[in-house]
């Protein structure tokens, strides 16, 4: 599947030769298909190459791409990886996003990050000339559209200087949302990309005739590993939606699915509910997904009955409920750290939900317990991971017993980009710590909370500090006095984002109008839906013995209230408030 | 025309926003403003759709023409 070669460039270079005209990728819009060969796709890079190498950019410089989806991104970013040079990709400003706020964290990726070139649409590349600070290393602004320019056979593989890169180099840079996280690009060599995808594929019993689909935006990293790189490295078709386009349609997956015989999919678990419940009947008329042989849960935490609503939903369009699967993975080491097996039923430990709140132990029960909680497995760890549970004393915990996850493997990130005090937090003594909580149980791996207080919000990680300063720019807001977190809603099978916001009881504002205010800016800094926006006078707020807001905290209180009025979420025990 | 608006006023604060109807004027953008997204977009489609009997077709789920209460009302009423 994966042919030998030690960097993208070589794998690139040996898909060229062998099947120049291979369709790689199918790009759906909503005005037809774009099918796009092996030759198209790096021809089109050549051309970004080539822009890239004009402006000064040179081979382990990083680029970022701010570009929307569709055929110009994927020519931007190869083009960065032909140069040699280390592409990263990061969303591009929506019509809803405040200009000023998208300026302000591009700034602050680019105060660590210090790209050579940004590659944007030329609207906003001529804007961000005039208005980006200078920054000695950043050499041009370039403005897209070029990539179909190129000549004929402008791609010849001697000429990419990209092919002169080591293992060990960089191939890419990848960052979660908010300024938090465009301050910490995971920095990824050529031989962990490669190492995780042939260890990768193997578990997905990956072979030439299969077709992935999917419509994951390609700055997340399960859309740019499992929805980019694993079928352009492998030489598997894909087949790309654009997110904006399911979001307002999500039959559109279905029906490409049907279209093209699609074999494999990835999604957040809040998929699984969207497609399940809000695709009318009519949009479903016709449609074969027999084809599909693993839809895979991901990125998010898993619930049992979101996998049995989409499955219940889906079989009379031929769908085989054992194509459900799961996966757990992060940027940090590539993408997957386990799969579960692709023809099987999912694993769900039943537990004891009292014993995992209070001991951190995963202690079986039967169904007809009142305290039963379901756990969905992640599936055993790859071959080339390790994965273990490591307690408050830093010991590993045994078996059944939750613990902080710990990573080892031979795709790990090379560090933080520019940030080695971030690094040195993460990586101890070779083993990646994840911050999330989970058990190990016959082998596989249950994930049940995270330590850290990251929301994960429709598959995308948030940080609570991002939107509580954006909540702080809010007048009538006691500066500081804001704390954000999320609270699990199993309806809609993901994370919600509550607020709870100390007033100024003299500012003149109400309190309804603050509610909205306070909406407003975080949609605008963030394109974060509030669910629960909660004013509160100046005595609510939990604080620690140092003064910070303690989230946890804070959250528990919510929580408790919550249910007190019996109006609202009941409390879960998605989070271990014992573990520090 | 004032029913339609009470009802789906009183869905969109009590499903979405889990706030007073009261607090939520007609004509306040909903979707430009950030007080539902591209999400809950779907969802009211179909609350809409299925409630009254209407077609809405997927080009018209964006801010400008669903963006208030207001405009949700007068497209359902069209």
């Amino acid at each position: 599947m994966l042919p030998s070669g030690q960097t993208l460039p070589h794998i690139l270079a040996h898909h060229l030769e062998a099947t120049p005209d291979h369709t790689a990728v199918v790009l759906v819009t909503g005005s037809g298909e774009q099918h796009l060969s092996i030759r198209e796709l790096l021809t089109g890079a050549w051309a970004y190459c080539g822009m890239y190498s004009e402006s000064g950019v040179q081979a382990g410089d990083t680029v970022v791409d701010l570009l929307p989806p569709g055929a110009d991104l994927l020519f931007a970013f190869l083009g960065g990886i032909l140069l040699g040079a280390v592409p990263c990709i990061l969303p591009f400003p929506t019509e809803k996003l405040d200009p000023v706020r998208y300026r302000e964290n591009l700034i602050a990726l680019m105060q660590v990050t210090h790209p050579a070139a940004l590659v944007a649409e030329p609207g906003l590349a001529s804007e961000l000339r005039g208005t980006l600070p200078q920054d000695p290393a950043l050499k041009a602004i370039i403005g897209s559209g070029g990539g179909d320019q190129a000549g004929a056979g402008g791609a010849a593989p001697e000429r990419w200087e990209g092919l002169t890169r080591s293992p060990k180099d960089l191939a890419l840079l990848q960052h979660s949302s908010g300024t938090t996280g465009l301050q910490k690009g995971v920095a990824l060599s050529h031989s962990s990309i490669l190492n995780q995808v042939s260890a990768y594929a193997p578990s997905l019993r990956l072979a030439p005739e299969d077709v992935i689909v999917s419509w994951l935006p390609l700055y997340h990293d399960m859309g740019l590993i499992a929805g980019f790189l694993l079928p352009l490295l492998t030489g598997i078709k894909l087949v790309l939606l654009s997110p904006f386009d399911w979001i307002r349609a999500p039959w559109v997956l279905m029906q490409a699915v049907s279209r093209h015989r699609g074999t494999l999919v990835w999604l957040p678990n809040f998929a699984f509910n969207l497609c399940a419940d809000r695709i009318p009947d009519s949009r479903l008329k016709g449609l074969d997904l027999s084809s599909w042989r693993a839809v895979i849960n991901c990125s998010e935490p898993m619930y049992a009955n979101s996998h049995q609503m989409f499955s219940d939903r889906f079989l009379e369009n031929g769908m085989k409920a054992q194509a459900l699967t799961t996966c757990y993975a992060m940027a940090e080491n590539v993408f997957a750290v386990t799969q579960g097996p692709v023809d099987k039923p999912v694993s769900i430990d039943k537990v004891d939900s009292e014993a995992l709140a209070r001991d951190g132990l995963a202690e079986p029960t039967s169904l007809g317990s009142r305290r039963v909680v379901e756990v969905v497995s992640a599936g055993p760890q790859l071959p080339n991971c390790s994965v273990r549970a490591i307690g408050k004393n830093g010991q590993e915990v045994g078996e059944r017993q939750v613990g902080e996850l710990a990573l080892q493997s031979d795709c790990m990130l090379s560090g933080y980009f520019n940030r080695p005090d971030a690094t040195d937090i993460a990586l101890r003594e070779s083993w990646f710590y994840t911050g999330d909580l989970g058990y190990i149980a016959d082998g596989e791996v249950y994930i049940t909370g995270r330590r850290k207080d990251l929301m994960i919000i429709g598959g995308k990680n948030v940080y609570p500090q991002d939107i509580e300063h954006l909540i702080d720019g809010v007048p009538g807001v006691n500066p500081g006095r804001a704390v954000v977190f999320g609270i699990a809603d199993k309806e809609l099978g993901t994370e919600q984002a509550v607020a709870i916001v100390e007033v100024n009881p003299r500012h003149p504002r109400t309190e309804q109008v603050l509610g909205l205010e306070i909406r407003r800016a975080v949609a605008a800094g963030s394109e974060i839906t509030l669910r629960y926006v909660e004013t509160v006078g100046e005595r609510w707020l939990i604080k620690t013995s140092s003064g910070k807001l303690a989230r946890a905290a804070n959250r528990e209180k919510f929580l408790a209230e919550q249910a007190g009025s019996r109006a609202g979420p009941e409390p879960s025990g998605d989070r271990e408030p014992d573990v520090e | 025309m004032d029913c339609v608006v009470q009802d789906i006023r009183r869905y969109i604060t009590s499903e979405y926003l889990n706030m007073a109807p009261e607090d939520l004027p007609s004509d306040y953008p909903l979707v430009s403003n950030g007080l539902i997204d591209a999400f809950k977009l779907v969802d009211l489609a179909l609350l809409v759709e299925e409630a009254l009997h209407v077609h809405i077709d997927v080009s018209e789920l964006n801010a400008s023409v669903f963006d208030s209460v207001y405009q949700l009302a007068a497209l359902i009423k069209a």
